[in-house]
């Protein structure tokens, strides 16, 4: 099982045809406290670099960006009541959504887990 | 200069500890062609306290005020008692000099305010929450167009020809930079409000119904009605107060199923003041809150586990969300909403209740003694404290007549509504727990003189 | 003699104060002065009532959807009621108490004629709608305060109707969009520097323009050369603030809207930090086509703890056609009337509309009149020339100490602003903000521009004397201190306000907006 991560910091993972995303820790470290989590509707689809959810903590709203084109499956439920597992399990529970994979040739324009901890080093 | 402490000693001090040789110097990057080289042209110089009274007491008594006379307008601002103490607890310097409460520790005082004053309004509206206030009835209106598309996801809005025609106004210009369709429509003058034409315009890609409740002709729209209508559409339902002291007499917007509720507060602790400043009240239910428009003030606590107040949900808002804020607002209504909520706060349920009872008691004996007045004639079949009344001639030359008489009987629905013959001989008069009965025979007798 | 003491009593200042701990907490939680309050709906019962009513006979009409009972509100009588307000009102800091430092927001002495002259009946006790010839007085004041506004800002004309500065920047940039789409022309872009206040992005977008971001340059204005090199047939215009959110004058400015205008595109001038240059410059000099004016701020109208405030916006000849309905104008027959929808086929045909209902904030033309006239043209300059003096003695006297970003680069305007750079590891322009709370002043603006880390923006206005002003600068002299030593005790800062830090994230995850009874 791979993960895959952007230079935006959301991170993807594949089972099969589906693929969930996330926000990665650096990204929850950088935010704080998360009080709000903007998901996006089950059965949109997303270009990838689209502005798929919102992510709010207590002074800033950030995007997050679909890494990848598709259609949204699922939605992580668990959210609503408890945006904080996005804070501390952003790459495990904290999942924000499921979506197909319109073209697994976008795959091939990810970072690994090495090439994407070199990038949050540098910043 | 008696609002400038510094004298030349504290300057040349200053200018010394700065560096500079003189204050001018600090203006050198203002390009020489701007500068002024001496004070602006065409303004008189600086005038005692004494000076300036007398020039604004001449102006002020250029002007009839509405309690030298009787007094029966209405139409979106109404006249009623404001007791003493709302306007000395407004002057506390504590309020009327404090800022936004953006330092919490140091503005529990104006967060407690507006924790009591969205409660209060919550409760009137019979809605789940409400903001701490936006600008005015208007503007609130607009906003919650616009809110109601965000949530549906629709962009008509189906809108009752009894909506103050400001508002209606204020809405279209707006829409204009959105592309919502507004479907309007001009006042028809039936006894009852146009409950039927509003229903039958809902369909699924409406956003919104919006009723003006009771409706700019005083006429009490059917809400339970035109919100099972709307619910079986998946629209939402808009209820809009431009009198909230009705509700201390009629059913809540929210109790009859309205999704959010706004209008017009300055009935209660405001006062006319020409058209304003004014204040939005703004309600709606629990699940559309991270949707709403303006300040929100939550409760929390402190380090020390103190319950305290604080603004929150400030992500909707523009100076956070930039582009893609809920609105573009900043400022609420502070010190209206203070004394809105001071007034109610006086009031309590019953004071108010009391209160909208003699407004519309002495409603009832103006109509029954406007129908001693040869020509004119009732519109309504129900109102609380405002009606129309038609008149054999142009109700804004009727206005005008009363007014050199020294009676303002009230606002020619033409002023508002222009260019509609249908209309033009419309009057809408509006009482409140301060009309007399010498106020009510003084208009009768004025108006049957300018009939005549 | 006389025995003088018939009482017996004789003062004793007792021991030295015992040590905190010894003293024993209070029952009521209140500790002498600083004064607890409950909640209304804690205090209140549902049947009291602090107003009596004169008795109305008769009953309502039949078929009211009447309520069954009172709307489920607690009153409380007047003497109950002042005493909350009253206590409330402790809890708040404000002008009246202290210096109130906040960059951008011009939190000067807000005068007490003012107040007096807002409530004179003929301004305070009329309706909007009353017949013209009953409210001239009131008009001559909206025209009078509107012809001070045009001739302090050498423009053309005034919208008054703008509620707040966020409307009256909606007024100015509706307004220009109107102006374009008369003349056929479908530019959609505004140009925005980085600096700007977060409003204006966000009005740009409502009326349906693209922003696009202008840097800055290393002295902290807008980039000149990169802004006219975004200049194009698809650029409506530029939103400027001037002096800018650094507390800068743009020198540029004129150059910069010569460029705007040969290119087709309109100036708007943010006119939040007017009181630096308020009659000693004129917008109108520099080019600029609309500006909307803080009356709140540079006209010294009460902040009311959030509002209401009012947003005129001057306009260029080029705009003035364009200007919102209803205004004030004269008519043939020598009296003043509100131009409104039923007059302005004929008299106002460009306008693009209304923005709210009647016309405009009359409480605080007023207050904001009764400003003008008592200052007066050399008045008012005296009061920028003393801003701009107090912000560059601010900025001298602290710059050893914190770094200003720009300090180097000449005097500032009517505000100075610092960063966080001096500061230890781990210490944060919050903290230095709440430390500044317990030293007894309401704290500068902070984060703000966002283009300076951890910014800083003190304004201290022209009503802060220099014996307030040392006073401030004492007080910042030793946060600055700690902060760059790191004190620990700034992190858990403020200690002596009637509230610690409060949690944020807890009001924003369960907002609780309305009390209830349950939850108590």
């Amino acid at each position: 099982m791979t993960r895959y991560f952007t230079t935006d910091h959301e991170w993807l993972v594949v089972e099969g045809q589906t693929a969930t995303v996330g926000i990665t820790d650096y990204a929850q470290s950088q935010l704080g406290d998360i009080t709000f989590v903007e998901l996006p509707a089950v059965g949109a689809t997303l270009s990838k670099g689209d502005s798929a959810s919102v992510v709010d903590s207590v002074k800033a709203a950030s995007d997050v960006y679909a890494p990848v084109s598709g259609s949204v499956t699922e939605v992580n439920p668990a959210l609503e009541d408890t945006p904080e597992l996005v804070n501390s399990a952003p790459e495990g529970e904290g999942w924000l959504w499921r979506m197909t994979l319109a073209d697994a040739g976008e795959l091939d324009g990810l970072m690994d887990a090495d090439a994407y901890a070199a990038h949050v080093g540098g910043l | 200069m008696r609002y400038l402490p510094l004298n030349d000693t504290d300057r040349g001090a200053m200018l010394a500890a700065i560096g500079a040789p003189d204050v001018e110097a600090l203006f050198a990057d203002v390009p020489a062609e701007a500068r002024l080289d001496g004070p602006i042209a065409g303004l008189p110089g600086h005038a005692s306290e004494m000076a300036v009274e007398r020039h604004m007491a001449r102006l002020s008594a250029e002007s009839l005020s509405a309690g030298s006379v009787p007094f029966f307008l209405g139409a979106g601002a109404y006249r009623h008692h404001v007791p003493a103490t709302v306007d000395h607890m407004i002057q506390r310097g504590e309020f009327l000099t404090a800022y936004t409460p953006y330092q919490p520790e140091i503005a529990q005082g104006t967060l407690q305010v507006l924790f009591e004053f969205q409660t209060q309004v919550a409760r009137l509206f019979g809605t789940d929450v409400a903001n701490a206030s936006l600008y005015d009835g208007s503007t609130a209106c607009w906003e919650a167009i616009a809110m109601a598309g965000r949530i549906t996801r629709r962009s008509k809005a189906v809108i009752s020809g009894g909506l103050h025609p400001h508002y209606v106004r204020t809405a279209q210009t707006m829409a204009r930079f959105t592309g919502d369709t507004l479907v309007t429509s001009t006042p028809v003058l039936d006894a009852q409000a146009d409950d039927d034409a509003v229903i039958a315009g809902i369909d699924a890609q409406t956003s919104c119904v919006l009723v003006q409740y009771p409706d700019v002709l005083g006429r009490i729209p059917d809400l339970a009605r035109i919100s099972a209508a709307a619910a079986a559409h998946g629209a939402l339902v808009v209820a809009v107060v431009t009198e909230p002291v009705a509700l201390g007499l009629i059913e809540s917007p929210g109790a009859l199923g309205a999704d959010i509720v706004v209008g017009e507060g300055q009935s209660l602790g405001v006062g006319l003041q020409f058209g304003g400043p004014y204040l939005g009240l703004f309600g709606c239910r629990e699940k559309f809150v991270r949707q709403m428009p303006g300040r929100l003030c939550g409760e929390t606590v402190d380090a020390d586990g103190k319950r305290s107040f604080v603004l929150t949900l400030s992500t909707r808002e523009q100076h956070i969300r930039r582009e893609k804020a809920t609105s573009n607002i900043c400022t609420n209504s502070g010190l209206c909403a203070l004394a809105f909520s001071v007034h109610l706060t006086l009031l309590g349920g019953s004071g108010l209740a009391q209160m909208a009872r003699a407004s519309h008691l002495r409603a009832i004996e103006t109509a029954k003694a406007l129908g001693t007045v040869p020509g004119a004639a009732l519109v309504n079949a129900q109102y609380v404290n405002e009606f129309a009344v038609t008149l054999p001639k142009p109700a804004a030359e009727v206005v005008d007549a009363l007014a050199k008489r020294r009676v303002l009987g009230g606002v020619a629905l033409s002023r508002l509504v222009p260019n509609e013959p249908a209309l033009a001989n419309v009057l809408l008069v509006a009482t409140s727990e301060l009309t007399t009965a010498e106020d009510i025979a003084a208009l009768v007798a004025a108006l049957t003189e300018v009939l005549a | 003699m006389t025995v003088l003491n018939p009482a017996g009593w004789r003062p004793e200042m007792g021991e030295r104060s015992p040590a905190s701990h010894d003293v024993p907490p209070t029952v009521t939680g209140n500790r002498a002065l600083h004064l607890e309050e409950p909640l209304l709906f804690e205090l209140g019962r549902a049947d009291q009532c602090g107003i009596d009513f004169d008795v109305v006979d008769g009953a309502p009409l039949a078929g009211l959807p009447l309520r069954s009972g009172p709307v489920d509100l607690p009153g409380l009588s007047e003497p109950e009621a002042v005493r909350h307000y009253t206590r409330l009102s402790r809890q708040n800091y404000a002008i009246d108490l202290g210096p109130f430092p906040l960059g951008s927001c011009t939190m000067k002495h807000n005068p007490r004629l003012d107040e007096k002259v807002a409530r004179m009946a003929g301004f305070a006790d009329v309706h909007p709608l009353q017949p013209e010839a009953t409210v001239q007085g009131a008009l001559k004041v909206i025209d009078e305060l509107a012809h001070w506004l045009v001739t302090l800002t050498g423009m053309a004309a005034v919208a008054m109707t703008p509620k707040a500065g966020a409307h009256g920047e909606l007024c100015g940039l509706l307004a220009i969009r109107a102006a374009l789409d008369a003349r056929g022309d479908k530019r959609d872009v505004i140009l925005v520097p980085e600096s700007a206040h977060g409003t204006n992005p966000a009005t740009a977008a409502f009326a349906g323009f693209r922003v696009e971001s202008i840097p800055a340059t290393h002295d902290g204005r807008v980039d000149l050369a990169a802004l006219v090199g975004k200049l194009g047939p698809h650029v409506a215009g530029v939103m400027i603030t001037n002096p800018n959110t650094c507390g800068l004058f743009e020198r540029d400015l004129k150059t910069i809207a010569d460029a705007v205008h040969a290119a087709g595109g309109y100036v708007y001038c943010d006119g939040a930090n007017f009181n630096a240059i308020v009659g000693r410059v004129r917008p109108g000099d520099l080019g600029v086509d609309a500006m909307h004016i803080n009356l709140h701020k540079t006209f010294s109208t009460p902040h009311g703890g959030g509002g209401p405030g009012a947003g005129p916006v001057v306009l260029s000849e080029a705009l003035a056609p364009f200007a919102p309905l209803p205004f004030v104008a004269k008519g043939a027959d020598g009296l003043l009337h509100l131009i409104e929808e039923a007059e302005a086929v004929a008299a106002a045909p460009g306008a693009f509309g209304r923005m709210c209902a009647f016309h405009g904030q009359m409480g605080m033309f007023t207050r904001a009149l009764a400003y003008i006239l008592s200052h007066g043209a050399d008045g008012l300059a005296q009061a920028s020339g003393d801003a701009v003096l107090n912000a560059n003695y601010v900025l001298r006297r602290l710059e050893h100490l914190l770094h200003a970003p720009f300090g180097a680069a000449g005097p500032c305007m009517h505000e100075a602003l610092f960063s966080d750079d001096t500061f230890a590891e781990g210490f944060s322009t919050l903290d230095l903000a709440k430390g500044l709370i317990d030293e007894g002043f309401h704290p500068m603006t902070v984060y703000f521009p966002l283009v300076v880390h951890g910014a800083m923006l003190i304004e201290p206005t022209e009503t802060e004397s220099k014996a307030g002003l040392d006073q401030f600068i004492a007080a910042m002299e030793s946060l600055a201190a700690r902060a760059k030593a790191g004190d620990p005790a700034l992190k858990t800062a403020p200690h002596f306000a009637p509230r610690r830090r409060v949690d944020e994230t807890r009001a924003a995850r369960k907002p609780r907006l309305v009390w209830t009874p349950e939850a108590a």
